[in-house]
């Protein structure tokens, strides 16, 4: 037994404070990932969500500059890109397609000047490379207690908006028939969409945060036949895929000595096997997938 | 600003901005957007790969980008387009990651990659730019017809025998051939911006297919020049000029339908209303 758990656990795993930090910080970016990529799937936000994460590493890039907290950088650029696609009519499928393309080339339009700037002013030639593909390790811990704030705050929000939050994704007319308000839904949810890709951004990088909010998500609901149960499955898979990404990144520095593979590599691996997984378990019929607006109505 | 060293420069990234605006014709129509994104985003990783096994940077970028495309179209059978086009992505910028950990000297060219360093281009960088416009907007100028009838309405496309899966994997391909070229000269996000930028403005300004596709080819080699004329006076990134500009298209695409100018909508809603 023991043999087998130092086999699994490089030595110094749980004493080692990066890692614990990486554990915690990630362990939040799951949570809320897998809650907010539920609905992000549901309501065919996908590109929205990911281009949110991809303009947020904007912010990232100026907290360099500006000395602040790298995750107040990648949230107040969030929510400043969520305020302007919410802001532009989102009604049309075409118009909501083509400003989130615009509002992406434009946020890493900005992104591509605040490194350019990094890199001149402060030869920090690794930013781009931190921002867009993440450093785990390189977390500070001093950062724990904002994040933990900022997912019970998202998390929180969407169970509080629980109900009218899934009935308005799956339709809006029966929102409105209900008395919902989809305007005031539809804010709330991209805001703790902008919460939540700030917060994976941070942990496994912009450009790959994608895999966190959707992977997870999609292979939950292949498998589960409720709203409710995909949810806490979506959870379970995330933070499966982030914890174990992070104990294998641990455990490979002593596979190759001296040399680590990277953690995002490993958790959007993960990610992408519980997908394959879930994809096969549902073509043989063992899950039901999706979740139907008739089953809503009449739970 | 014209000097020697220059001149490559303007000749490729006009060239770049021909294909780009014209297959951002497409992508508009398609809804397209991100997978516009997604293929040239995909494709960079192919450059890390092909340094570590050490063949040509080329092939590298084209391998990944079919691999994209085959990603895409695969995945998206049996699950949403969205969903598929955003786990492809994922998927092979993962590898990227690994690859990039395994050749530390590459991280330098990352950022050339991603946002473009267009004022160091070689004479030898042109010809393959060139040959790759030459195909992109060959085959898309011969497929138009069909290519915008399957865009504009899949149904009355699938009603009259034009196979959607085939055009779609069509469109697919010269999209990720078109990036691939140019990804090392340009980088990424230029590619990106180009696509959807001047098309948007375009689509507002006029209400005929053929001549909204000029007119995006005509706005993305201007949003080109002036990003390159500008990067050269300051000396900061293109991609920020261009996607800034993107913006400036988009919004004065929009004023313009508002006030009164033709209003271009390629959509099923229009067409139908126009035969009642």
């Amino acid at each position: 037994m023991h043999f087998w758990l130092t086999m699994m656990f490089a030595p110094g795993f749980f004493t080692n404070e990066p890692v614990m930090t990486a554990i915690v910080v990630g362990g939040g970016a799951a949570v809320v990932s897998g809650v907010v990529g539920v609905f992000t799937i549901i309501r065919g936000q996908s590109f929205a969500g990911h281009a949110l994460a991809d303009v947020s590493s904007a912010g990232g890039s100026a907290s360099f500059l500006l000395g602040v907290s790298p995750l107040l950088g990648f949230m107040g650029m969030a929510i400043i890109a969520a305020a302007v696609m919410g802001f532009a009519d989102m009604r049309d499928a075409r118009e909501r397609d083509l400003v989130t393309g615009i509002v992406l080339g434009a946020g890493l339009g900005l992104t591509a000047l605040f490194l350019y700037f990094d890199i001149n002013s402060m030869s920090t030639s690794g930013a781009a490379i931190t921002v867009m593909f993440g450093s785990m390790f390189s977390i500070p811990a001093a950062i724990i207690p904002l994040t933990l704030l900022v997912a019970v705050g998202a998390t929180a929000a969407i169970v509080v908006a629980y109900r009218p939050l899934l009935v308005g994704s799956l339709s809006a007319e029966l929102a409105e028939v209900q008395g919902v308000h989809s305007r005031v839904i539809g804010l709330a949810y991209v805001l703790a969409l902008s919460l939540a890709v700030a917060l994976s951004a941070m942990t496994i990088g912009a450009i790959l945060s994608t895999a966190l909010l959707i992977g997870p998500a999609a292979a939950a609901l292949r498998l589960a036949n409720r709203p409710g149960s995909a949810v806490i499955l979506s959870i379970a898979l995330g933070l499966a895929a982030t914890w174990g990404g992070i104990l294998l990144a641990y455990d490979s520095f002593y596979w190759t000595p001296g040399h680590g593979w990277p953690v995002s590599f490993f958790i959007v691996t993960l990610v992408l096997l519980f997908y394959v997984a879930a994809t096969l378990v549902a073509h043989r019929g063992l899950g039901r997938a999706r979740v139907h607006p008739a089953e809503v109505r009449s739970s | 600003m014209f000097a020697g060293f220059m001149m490559n420069t303007w000749i490729v990234a006009t060239m770049v901005a021909t294909v780009a605006g014209f297959v951002g014709f497409f992508v508009v129509a398609r809804r397209s957007s991100f997978a516009a994104h997604v293929l040239p985003f995909a494709a960079f990783p192919g450059a890390a790969a092909a340094t570590l096994l050490g063949v040509s940077e080329l092939l590298g970028l084209v391998a990944f980008a079919g691999l994209g495309v085959l990603g895409i179209s695969q995945l998206g059978r049996n699950d949403r387009r969205e969903v598929a086009t955003a786990l492809c992505l994922v998927s092979l910028l993962a590898l990227g990651t690994l690859f990039l950990s395994m050749t530390r000297e590459y991280s330098q060219g990352i950022y050339a990659l991603l946002f473009g360093e267009v004022l160091g281009i070689s004479t030898s960088q042109i010809l393959p730019v060139a040959v790759m416009s030459v195909i992109a907007i060959g085959t898309m100028a011969l497929c138009f017809r069909p290519l915008l009838l399957d865009s504009i309405s899949p149904e009355l496309a699938a009603a009259l025998g034009v196979s959607n899966r085939f055009w779609e994997l069509q469109f697919l391909t010269v999209l990720a051939l078109s990036t691939a070229m140019a990804l090392p000269v340009v980088g990424a996000l230029l590619v990106f911006s180009l696509m959807v930028g001047p098309a948007s403005a375009a689509r507002s300004l006029t209400d005929r297919p053929l001549v909204a596709a000029l007119l995006s080819v005509c706005i993305a080699v201007v949003t080109v020049w002036v990003a390159v004329a500008l990067c050269y006076l300051s000396n900061w990134p293109v991609g920020f000029f261009v996607g800034a500009l993107g913006v400036v298209s988009y919004l004065s695409g929009r004023l313009c339908r508002r006030y009164g100018a033709a209003s271009y909508r390629l959509s099923p809603r229009r067409l139908s209303s126009n035969a009642r």
